[in-house]
């Protein structure tokens, strides 16, 4: 066994574990720690298979923004160190049954299935390549989609401020 | 043996369940949100596996996951924004007390 494999499997493990660990823990504030080191555990698969790029976006934009977003809602939202409601057995017992179904057909359908992979050269993942197809107004460009993005972010930016916006009219009703 | 297509598949496939399993079992607003985080990213790395092992001559998936990631940020922030809207309201994140969000 070589040392990739032994990383490929650690990173694996890592990534699933702390997983169950997030869906499972009854301490809100753990569930995202858990929840932080799997995304952790995600960018370093990237690594592994040599989409640095995208590595680098899933640590920036995930466990630097999107977790602390979370971290921070839990502050704003739970009296911190009280734990959640136990489930009801049942509700559990199902959900891990439908689950449990669900995983079975995909992997069968997944472990079934012969890939057969393409056998021209390979484009190499770099950040020019990436740039220049991203930016690329021809054929397979994907200027249009990326200026879509930039309005769908401004109109969330927007939509956030109108939401958590506090009015005089429902200040008084609180 | 060397870690291929199919390992990657698996821990896909894997994350997404686990994350279906929190969805459903999950009450609390934010933790539901954080099963669908995890669901996003098993869908990202499904992109990122096919681009690597079945179409390395074009980077359609890694854009697929870029963008993917960008929705998830926006879908997270514009998520967030309701559930502290509705605590102010409600003094309270379950989905049991969230009924009255649709009218």
């Amino acid at each position: 066994m070589e040392g990739s494999t032994i990383i490929f499997y650690l990173l694996a493990a890592l990534t699933l574990g702390n997983a169950l660990l997030a869906v499972t823990t009854r301490q809100i504030f753990r569930a995202a720690i858990y929840l932080l080191f799997s995304l952790i555990g995600i960018a370093g698969l990237y690594f592994w298979l040599h989409y640095e790029f995208i590595a680098a976006v899933q640590i920036v934009v995930y466990v630097g923004g999107i977790v602390v977003l979370i971290i921070f809602s839990i502050f704003l939202t739970q009296q911190a160190g009280e734990k959640m409601p136990q489930q009801k057995l049942s509700r559990q017992l199902f959900a891990a049954l439908a689950a449990f179904c669900g995983l079975a057909l995909i992997l069968v359908q997944v472990f079934q299935h012969v890939f057969t992979a393409t056998t021209q050269a390979a484009v190499e993942p770099s950040v020019a390549n990436i740039g220049n197809q991203m930016l690329g107004t021809d054929v397979g460009g994907y200027a249009l989609p990326f200026e879509v993005v930039s309005i769908l972010l401004l109109a969330a930016l927007i939509g956030c401020i109108v939401i958590a916006l506090r009015t005089k009219t429902t200040n008084d009703t609180i | 043996m060397h870690p291929g297509l199919n390992e990657i598949l698996f821990i896909s496939t894997v994350l997404f369940f686990i994350g279906v399993y929190g969805f459903f079992t999950r009450r609390n607003l934010v933790t539901m949100l954080m099963s669908i985080e995890l669901i996003l990213n098993s869908v990202n790395l499904n992109f990122i596996a096919f681009n690597k092992y079945l179409w390395p001559n074009r980077l359609d998936g890694l854009f697929f996951t870029i963008f993917i990631i960008a929705i998830a940020a926006a879908e997270a922030a514009v998520a967030i924004a309701i559930i502290i809207n509705l605590y102010r309201t409600h003094k309270s994140i379950d989905v049991e007390n969230a009924e009255e969000l649709k009218y």
